[in-house]
C-alpha cells in the first residue's frame, strides 16, 4: 500500500491534518495507537477560552473540523470577556469528552481518500534527507511521499506520581519509544517537556450544595460558522467553582518532598508551562495568598467523572486522597482518577519552516504538542496548517503562511518557529500585537477567501460568506448614508444621548457609546441579520484604534516583504554581534521582518544584515 | 528606510548657521508642516526658500530651507536641509519640531548607509561608513542611558515596572476570566495610575535636565555690581574666535544671545546685552537687574573685585544665590588683595586683564554639574533631542488613554495605548519587547489548571 501523506498520531493535530489532506484528494493514512482514544481529551474537558477559542473560529473559517465537532459535543458554552471589548471576546465550552471523539472518528471514517490504521509509529524512513515511508515498530513499512508527525506527549512519555516514573502515555495507553531517538540520530534537536493534569473525581461523592454555579449564556453560540446550535439552552450542565483552604495548604505543603517535582523524583529534565502550574507550584510560588480557586467540570454525559481543574499535582495517591478531601464538599470524595505529572520529548520548533515542515527533512511535517505547544485548539490548528502545507507542497505550490495581523494561527507559528520555547507554549491573547484586528467575529472575513481557494471550503458555504460581506458593505454604505435630524430628538432623548442640532449620519451617531447599533435600525430600509450589524457597530465604534492597528500592520507587511536570501552566509559578517548571529544562524529567518523579532537580534545587527543583503 | 529621519549636520554651537537635515518619503510634507513659506511644498527642486520655523504660532527661526527632490541627491531620496542660526537652543528645537512631526532621528551614519543602499556610493566607501555605524551604536547606546543619567534611567525603568503591572493585570484579566480571585483592573485605578505617572515623568523632565545641560548647553548668567570687570572677563571668555552671538530678537523662547564654548562645556549666555554695549555707560547692569537675572539661569558667574572689600549690595546678591548653582569669581587679581573672601564659596580668583586662571571657571562649573565624567561627543546632543521627543510621545499617550477612558473605550482598547506608553519608555532606555510581558503576568499572578 502506498500514501501520499502519512499523519502520525490521532489527536487534536492528527486529525485535522489527516482531515485537510484528504478533503484536499490526497490519499491519506491516519497511524494511531489506539483507534478509540482518536480525538481523545486527556486533561480538561472544554474547546476554546480565551484566544484559543478564537483559533477555534479561524480553523472551521479555513475549512478545519474543531468548530464544527465541538458544535456537536457541548455540554455548556459561553463568550468571555464580553464586557471588556470586541477584541478579546473568545468562547469557551465545556465539551462531552465521549461525544467529541465519537463524532470525530465518525467523520474521520466518512471521509473520502482517507484510512485508518491502529499501529505504532517507530521511524520515518527518510534516504537522502526526504520522506519515503515509514517504518512501523511491527517490522512493517509503508511507502508516502509525505509525513506529518502528529505525537502529542507520547513521544518518550513518563507519568510520574510521588516518587515513581514509569514509561506511559495518557490514560494508560502505549508510549511511542523509538520514533524520538530516531528523530535525533536524524539530527533533531529534542526538548524535554512536562505537563500535568489534576484528579477525576465521582460526581456523586460530591457535595455540591456549598460551591458557586457556573452556568453557560443564555444566548446561542456556534463556534462554526456554518452551523445552526446544536443544544438546548436550558439544558446546559454546570460547572461549580470552589476554593481551596489552609488545611489543603498545610498537606500539601508537609508532603512537598513527596511531590515528583519537588524531590520525589531526582531526575525532572522537563520543563512545565508556566500558565499552568502544579497546585504544589502555587502554594510554594504564591505562598501568601489564602486560598486557590477550584473548578468541578464535568467530563461527560455518559460517565461520572468530574475534572478537578486548578488541582493538577504529581503528589503520591495517599498525599492526593488526603488534599482531595480538605476541599469543601468532597469531605467525601472518591477520587476516580489520581493527578500526575507527565515528561516527553518535544522537537525544538526552531528547526521549522513557516510551513510547518522541517527543515533537515524534505516533506516531513510536525504539528501539535510535538512542537511544544501545549492545548487543543494550538495543536489542532497546526494540524491543519501542516495538512494544507504538506498537500501544497505536494503539488508543487506556494506555502500557506498566515501572518501575525491575519490570525492568531499566524503569532503562534511564528512565534514557535521565530522565538523558540522555553516552556510548553499556549496562546495568549496578549501574544497578539494586533488583536484588534484578530477578534472572534471576523474570523471568516480574514480566512474564508484561504479556506475556499485551498479546497476546504465548499463553494455553497463560500457563496453564503461572500453573501454576509457584501451585506455587511451595504450596511455600512446605509449607515453612512441614512441621516438623523434635530426632528428625531424626542427618540434620542429616549436613548439618553446629546440631541442634534445639525443632520448627523447613523454611522456617526454609532460612534457614540451609548447608543446600540439595534437602537438605529428601524431607521433603516433593509434589514440586517446580527452578525452584520455587529460589523456595522465595531467598524464604526472602534474605527480610530482599528485603523492604528491597521496602520501599525502595515509596517510589519513592509518589513516581511523584504526577503532575506536563503543562503545567505551569516559567518561572513564579521560585525555581527556572537549572539545575534548564532541565533540568526540557528532561526535563518526568512524576512527581515522575522529577523527582527529574534530575541537578540538587535537593530544594528539588522542594518549590517540589510547592507550585506544590497552588496550580495 | 521607509521612514524619513532627520539629523542636525553641523558641529554644536561653533559656527555662525546649523544645518538640520532631512531625508527620506515624507521629508518635504514634514517641513513643510513647521514652515512658514507655503510655496515650499510644491517648490522645483535644487532651491532654496526664506521663511521661518513655527511651533504652532511661535516663531522659532528665520531660517532659508533648501529642497532636494530625489532622485539627484545623496541619499538618492527627497533631502530638505534647514539653515538655521547656531544657536543650540534653536537647532535643538527644530530637531524636536520634525521629530515631534514624524521623523525619526538619524542613527549615526544613516545618511551614508542610505546613500550606499540606494546605490549612491559604493561598498568600499560604505564600509568604512559600517564600522563607524558599529563602533558609535555601542557609544549611542551607553550615551543615551547616560545622558538620561543613571538616576533618571532606573526612574524611567520604575515607571515601566509600574505601568507593566497595570498591562500584566488586564492581560490576567482577559486571559483568564474566570479567576474571580484576582484582582479586575479598573478605570478607575488606571486613570490614579495615569496621573502619577505624568508627574513622574515631568519630573524625568527635569531631573534630566543636568544631562541636556551638558547637550544643550548651560544657561549661564554673569552678575555682579557695577565696575567689578564684567565686561573684561565676558569679552576674555568671549575671546576672538571662541563664541558666536546670535542675535535675532523675539524669535527664541528664551533670551540666550551668545553661546560659549570652553573646552566641551556649551554656556548660553543670557542677557548680555547690558554687558557687552558698555563703553561709555561702564557695565549698565547692577544689582536689581542680577537678581532678576539670577532666577532664569541654570548657573550663575557671580563676578566681585579682589581689591575691594565686599559691599551691602554684593551680600544681597549673594543671599539670593544660595539656593542655585553659582561659582565666584573674584576679578583683578592684578591688583591687591583687599576682599574678605572668608564669606564666598565656589570661588576662583582670576585675572581676566592678564587672562589669569580663567579655564578654571569650566572645571568649576562641570563639578558643579558633576560632569565630569560624560563624554562629550555630537551623539548625545542628539540623544537628548531623542529621548525629549518620546517623552513628548509618551505625554501624547497618556492623554490618548485619558480620551478613551471618557469616551468609555472598553479595556482592550484603552491598553493598546498603555502599550504605547511601555514601549515608548522601553525606547528610551533602550528595552524592548520581548517575553517580559509574560514572565511579568505569570509571576505576579497565579493562574492555570
Amino acid at each position: 500500500m502506498e500514501y501520499e501523506v502519512i499523519v502520525v498520531g490521532g489527536g487534536h493535530a492528527g486529525c485535522e491534518a489527516a482531515l485537510a489532506c484528504a478533503r484536499k484528494g490526497h490519499k491519506t493514512l491516519l497511524v494511531t495507537g489506539n483507534i478509540n482514544n482518536i480525538a481523545d481529551m486527556p486533561c480538561n474537558p472544554s474547546i476554546g477560552g480565551s484566544a484559543k477559542g478564537i483559533v477555534v473560529r479561524e480553523i472551521d473559517a479555513l475549512g478545519g473540523e474543531m468548530g464544527n465537532n465541538a458544535d456537536k459535543s457541548l455540554l455548556q458554552i459561553k463568550m468571555l470577556n464580553t464586557a471588556k471589548g470586541p477584541a478579546v471576546r473568545s468562547l469557551r465550552a465545556q465539551a462531552d469528552k465521549i461525544t467529541y471523539p465519537k463524532n470525530m472518528l465518525k467523520t474521520l471514517e466518512s471521509t473520502d481518500n482517507l484510512d485508518i490504521q491502529e499501529a505504532l509509529v517507530k521511524d520515518v524512513l527518510t534516504p537522502d534527507n526526504k520522506v519515503s515511508g515509514v517504518l512501523l515498530e511491527a517490522g512493517e513499512v509503508i511507502k508516502t511521499k509525505a509525513v506529518i508527525l502528529t505525537t502529542g506527549t507520547y513521544m518518550n512519555a513518563d507519568i510520574m506520581v510521588g516518587d515513581t516514573r514509569h514509561r506511559e502515555g495518557p490514560h494508560g495507553e502505549k508510549p511511542s519509544n523509538y520514533l524520538s531517538d530516531n528523530l535525533a540520530k536524524k539530527g533533531f534537536i529534542i526538548k524535554r517537556l512536562k505537563t500535568g493534569t489534576p484528579p477525576r473525581i465521582a460526581k456523586d461523592s460530591i457535595d455540591f450544595s456549598e460551591a458557586k454555579r457556573e452556568d453557560g449564556d443564555s444566548v446561542y453560540h456556534t463556534f462554526s460558522f456554518d452551523n445552526e446550535p446544536m443544544y438546548d439552552i436550558d439544558k446546559q450542565v454546570p460547572c461549580y467553582l470552589i476554593y481551596t483552604n489552609n488545611e489543603t495548604h498545610k498537606i500539601i505543603r508537609d508532603n512537598l518532598n513527596k511531590s515528583s517535582m519537588y524531590g520525589g523524583l531526582s531526575d525532572i529534565k522537563g520543563v512545565g508551562p508556566r500558565y499552568c502550574p502544579s497546585i504544589e507550584d502555587k502554594i510554594v510560588r504564591f505562598s501568601d495568598k489564602e486560598r486557590h480557586q477550584l473548578f468541578l467540570e464535568p467530563e461527560s454525559l455518559y460517565y461520572d467523572d468530574i475534572y478537578l481543574q486548578g488541582f493538577s499535582t504529581s503528589m503520591p495517591y495517599d498525599v492526593q486522597e488526603k488534599m482531595v478531601h480538605s476541599l469543601p464538599g468532597l469531605e467525601k470524595a472518591k477520587i476516580l482518577k489520581y493527578a500526575y505529572a507527565i515528561e516527553y520529548d518535544a522537537i525544538y520548533p526552531t528547526q521549522l519552516k513557516f510551513n510547518l515542515e522541517t527543515k533537515l527533512i524534505e516533506n516531513l511535517f510536525t504539528a501539535g504538542q510535538i512542537n511544544g505547544t501545549s492545548g487543543y485548539e494550538e495543536a489542532a490548528c497546526q494540524g491543519l496548517m501542516a495538512g494544507i502545507n504538506a498537500c501544497l507542497k505536494l503539488e508543487g505550490k506556494e506555502p500557506f503562511i498566515l501572518r501575525r495581523d491575519e490570525a492568531y494561527i499566524g503569532v503562534l507559528i511564528d512565534d514557535l518557529i521565530t522565538k523558540g520555547i522555553r516552556d510548553p507554549y499556549r496562546l495568549l491573547t496578549s501574544r497578539a500585537e494586533y488583536r484588534l484586528l484578530l477578534r472572534t467575529d471576523n474570523a471568516d472575513l480574514r480566512l474564508r477567501e484561504y479556506g475556499h481557494k485551498f479546497g476546504l471550503v465548499s463553494d455553497e458555504k463560500y457563496e453564503s460568506f461572500l453573501n454576509k460581506k457584501e451585506n455587511i458593505e451595504k450596511a455600512i454604505l446605509e449607515f453612512k448614508e441614512k441621516r438623523l435630524t434635530p426632528k428625531n430628538n424626542d427618540y434620542l432623548e429616549t436613548l439618553g444621548t446629546k440631541l442634534l442640532k445639525d443632520g448627523v449620519s447613523l454611522y456617526d451617531l454609532l460612534r457614540r457609546p451609548e447608543i446600540k447599533v439595534e437602537d438605529l435600525t428601524k431607521f433603516l430600509d433593509n434589514e440586517y441579520d446580527s452578525e452584520v450589524l455587529e460589523q456595522v457597530s465595531i467598524s464604526a465604534k472602534y474605527e480610530g484604534y482599528i485603523n492604528k492597528s491597521l496602520r501599525e500592520a502595515e509596517k510589519l507587511k513592509h518589513l516581511e516583504n523584504k526577503k532575506i536570501p536563503e543562503d545567505i552566509d551569516y559567518d561572513e559578517m564579521h560585525n555581527l554581534a556572537s549572539e545575534a548571529k548564532q541565533k540568526l544562524k540557528e532561526v535563518r529567518p526568512l524576512t527581515i521582518g522575522q529577523a527582527m523579532r529574534i530575541s537578540g537580534v538587535n537593530p544594528a545587527d539588522i542594518s549590517i544584515l540589510t547592507m550585506y543583503m544590497k552588496r550580495g | 528606510m521607509d521612514d524619513t529621519i532627520a539629523a542636525i549636520s553641523t558641529a554644536q554651537g561653533v559656527g555662525a548657521i546649523s544645518i538640520i537635515r532631512v531625508s527620506g518619503t515624507d521629508a518635504i510634507k514634514i517641513v513643510s508642516k513647521i514652515f512658514s513659506n507655503k510655496k515650499f511644498l510644491g517648490a522645483p527642486s535644487h532651491t532654496i526658500h526664506y521663511g521661518y520655523i513655527m511651533d504652532g504660532d511661535e516663531r522659532i527661526d528665520e531660517v532659508l530651507v533648501t529642497i532636494m527632490r530625489a532622485p539627484k541627491t545623496f541619499t538618492k531620496e527627497d533631502i530638505v536641509e534647514i539653515n538655521a542660526h547656531g544657536g543650540i537652543m534653536t537647532t535643538d528645537k527644530i530637531l524636536e519640531l520634525l521629530l515631534f512631526n514624524g521623523c525619526r532621528l538619524a542613527e549615526p551614519g544613516e545618511f551614508t548607509k542610505r546613500a550606499f543602499l540606494n546605490g549612491r556610493i559604493d561598498l568600499t566607501e560604505a564600509e568604512g561608513v559600517m564600522d563607524l555605524i558599529n563602533s558609535k551604536t555601542d557609544i549611542s547606546r551607553k550615551i543615551a542611558l547616560n545622558q538620561v543619567g543613571g538616576k533618571v534611567s532606573s526612574m524611567i525603568s520604575d515607571l515601566r515596572d509600574e505601568l507593566a503591572g497595570i498591562i500584566a493585570n488586564i492581560e490576567v484579566n482577559i486571559d483568564y476570566p474566570e479567576y474571580e480571585d484576582i484582582e479586575e483592573m479598573t478605570i478607575e485605578k488606571i486613570n490614579s495610575n495615569l496621573s502619577e505617572l505624568e508627574s513622574k515623568i515631568d519630573k524625568i523632565l527635569k531631573e534630566s535636565k543636568n544631562g541636556e545641560i551638558l547637550t544643550n548647553g548651560i544657561k549661564t548668567a554673569i552678575v555682579g555690581k557695577p565696575n567689578v570687570g564684567k565686561s573684561s572677563l565676558l569679552n576674555r571668555l568671549i575671546g576672538e574666535d571662541k563664541a558666536i552671538v546670535t542675535d535675532i530678537q523675539g524669535t527664541t523662547r528664551d533670551s540666550v544671545e551668545a553661546t560659549l564654548r570652553i573646552d566641551n562645556l556649551i554656556l548660553n549666555l543670557i542677557d548680555t546685552a547690558g554687558i557687552r554695549k558698555t563703553e561709555d555707560v561702564v557695565e549698565s547692569i547692577g544689582v536689581d537687574k542680577s537678581l532678576k537675572l539670577i532666577d532664569e539661569a541654570d548657573v550663575i558667574l557671580f563676578v566681585v573685585n579682589y581689591n575691594e572689600k565686599l559691599s551691602h549690595d554684593d551680600l544681597v546678591i549673594l543671599d539670593k544665590l544660595k539656593d542655585k548653582n553659582y561659582i565666584t569669581i573674584v576679578n583683578k587679581t592684578d591688583l591687591d588683595k583687599k576682599i574678605d573672601d572668608d564669606k564666598l564659596s565656589n570661588v576662583v580668583y582670576v585675572s581676566a586683564l592678564n587672562d589669569d586662571n580663567i579655564d578654571e571657571i569650566g572645571n568649576k562649573i562641570k563639578k558643579l554639574f558633576d560632569l565630569e565624567k560624560i563624554e562629550t561627543t555630537d551623539l548625545t546632543y542628539l540623544t537628548s533631542a531623542r529621548s525629549v521627543a518620546i517623552l513628548r510621545k509618551v505625554l501624547d499617550s497618556v492623554k490618548a488613554v485619558r480620551k478613551g477612558i471618557e469616551e468609555n473605550y472598553p479595556i482592550d482598547m484603552v491598553e493598546i495605548d498603555l502599550k504605547d506608553i511601555w514601549n515608548l519608555l522601553g525606547e528610551i532606555i533602550g528595552e524592548s519587547y520581548d517575553e517580559e510581558l509574560l514572565d511579568q503576568l505569570f509571576s505576579r499572578f497565579c493562574v492555570g489548571k
